[in-house]
């Protein structure tokens, strides 16, 4: 909150003393390769963006697309999906099921103006930190030439919205 | 004798639908008419407003008011009549979801003026006449209530006890409710007055649904010769009936025409169309990318197939304007 007691040229050296921004990104990782390939990325001690909240789920076909919504009008301003390659899920399908509803979902958050780089899905396996490392990093990056989400808040300022 | 309870309708952002349904009570509404008193009813009987603001506060046992809230007009009845009732119940989709007007929520609200005022085939108006809130005219001042941005269920507007789901409720759901309120037994606040289960459990054409279903494509019902007794689903038609509240006894379906999610989710579910849109995509038979897209592609409009009913009511309510990178905060003023 700006300090309302602060004088112009303070006020302009209290914005410009703001941090950047630094993306919100919430990740869905398949308990059977892109969770551990987090976790190798973590014994290795590898370094990568640190903006990722992970949510370890069994299997990317678990990804309700409400969790993906659900995330966004919470305040991520990403979201990312990590599931095993096609052919390897641990439980024959379940990828595939991630796939077909990240394509429609994608259009869908098209039509409600949320931009294309926002919601991702990586096919990363148990033994590929290095491609988990990268896909953290770029992620972030492309989320943060886009901006914070800012998703209309919710219903308690609605008092405020001035009819016209 | 007793006092009779005191009843109330009203309308909001609807098309008048959820009225015809207490008329299509037939019969049955001089039942409810001999057992309680209407003291509001704009559409059939001539009360005024001044007439509830003369009601003492919490003296109406029950308003029905359907209809989305968008203008100024209507939340501050949504306020009065709040103030005047025990009970307030959201009556039919608009109110419930949102509904067709919640639809607005993917436009601004200029963009809509415009269209409506000024682009429409049929419309003459060579000055680009727009509504504003005031206007003068021969040295009076005209005043019009104003339009918020954005559309809004009654439950965002105002405290709600019960929802009656529907576009518009049948007969049958209202007769329910209103048997419901007038039992006094009454179910816990927040309740749909109607089953809580997917339309699915009840549709007649239940024994032809599949158990595994794969398509390579989805069709509209003027693509395909409907059969009357198989499942819609498995004939390709995008069917909302497993995303949705039964309870209205399949109307369109037995009218051979899919359900198109009017009674909004189960209890278990947060958000209709992203529910229905995980169950629909995952029909989809291919497992290659390009083939997928070609399938999905036969459904033009997803936001208008998912959430024909329960925009305003989603995850996230309306669309979102251009986040631009200046670093301003977006325009809700």
């Amino acid at each position: 909150m700006p300090d309302a007691n602060l004088n112009s040229s303070q006020a302009v050296a209290h914005v410009a003393e703001q941090p950047p921004f630094e993306p919100r990104i919430v990740a869905f990782f398949c308990n059977w390769c892109t969770y551990l390939a987090a976790d190798l990325a973590g014994t290795s001690r590898m370094k990568y963006a640190p903006n990722v909240r992970v949510v370890r789920v069994m299997c990317s076909g678990r990804v309700d697309p409400q969790f993906v919504l659900d995330a966004f009008a919470h305040g991520a301003d990403g979201v990312l999906i990590g599931g095993c390659h096609p052919g390897d899920c641990h439980y024959q399908e379940g990828n595939y099921k991630a796939l077909r509803r990240f394509r429609l979902l994608k259009r869908m958050l098209g039509q409600m103006g949320i931009e294309e780089a926002r919601l991702r899905l990586e096919w990363i396996s148990a033994s590929e930190a290095e491609r988990f490392r990268w896909v953290m990093n770029d992620m972030v990056e492309r989320v943060r030439i886009l901006g914070p989400l800012r998703l209309l808040p919710a219903k308690e300022v609605f008092p405020e919205e001035v009819a016209v | 004798m007793a006092e009779k309870p005191k009843v109330a309708f009203y309308w909001c952002a609807s098309c008048g639908g959820c009225e015809e349904t207490v008329v299509d009570l037939a019969e049955a509404v001089l039942d409810i008419v001999a057992a309680v008193d209407i003291v509001f009813w704009p559409v059939a009987l001539d009360f005024k407003r001044k007439d509830v603001e003369a009601v003492a506060d919490g003296a109406i046992l029950a308003t029905f008011l359907n209809g989305a809230i968008r203008t100024t007009e209507q939340e501050e009845m949504a306020h009065l009549l709040r103030r005047k009732s025990k009970l307030l119940l959201a009556f039919g989709s608009c109110s419930h979801l949102g509904g067709i007007p919640g639809l607005a929520n993917l436009f601004d609200r200029e963009s809509i003026l415009e269209g409506v005022y000024c682009e429409s085939p049929s419309t003459v108006n060579a000055e680009g006449v727009l509504p504003s809130p005031r206007h003068k005219a021969d040295g009076h001042i005209v005043e019009l209530p104003g339009s918020y941005r954005t559309v809004r269920t009654l439950s965002q507007v105002v405290d709600v006890d019960y929802f009656v789901p529907g576009c518009p409720p049948t007969p049958r759901i209202l007769r329910t409710a209103v048997l419901t309120l007038l039992s006094g037994e009454l179910p816990p606040k927040g309740t749909v007055l109607a089953p809580d289960h997917a339309l699915c459990e009840e549709c007649p054409r239940r024994e032809s649904k599949p158990e595994n279903l794969s398509l390579s494509r989805f069709k509209r019902p003027h693509e395909v010769l409907i059969d009357e007794e198989k499942c819609l689903l498995a004939q390709g038609l995008l069917c909302m009936g497993p995303a949705t509240r039964g309870g209205c006894e399949a109307p369109c379906i037995q009218g051979n025409m899919p359900c198109t999610g009017c009674c909004g989710p189960t209890c278990r579910v947060r958000d209709q169309g992203a529910k229905i849109l995980s169950s629909v995509a995952s029909l989809v038979e291919s497992k290659e990318e390009p083939e997928i897209d070609l399938a999905l592609a036969t459904i033009p409009d997803p936001v208008g197939s998912f959430y024909r009913y329960s925009l305003p009511s989603s995850l996230l309510r309306r669309k979102q304007p251009h986040n631009d990178s200046s670093g301003e905060t977006p325009q809700v003023r």
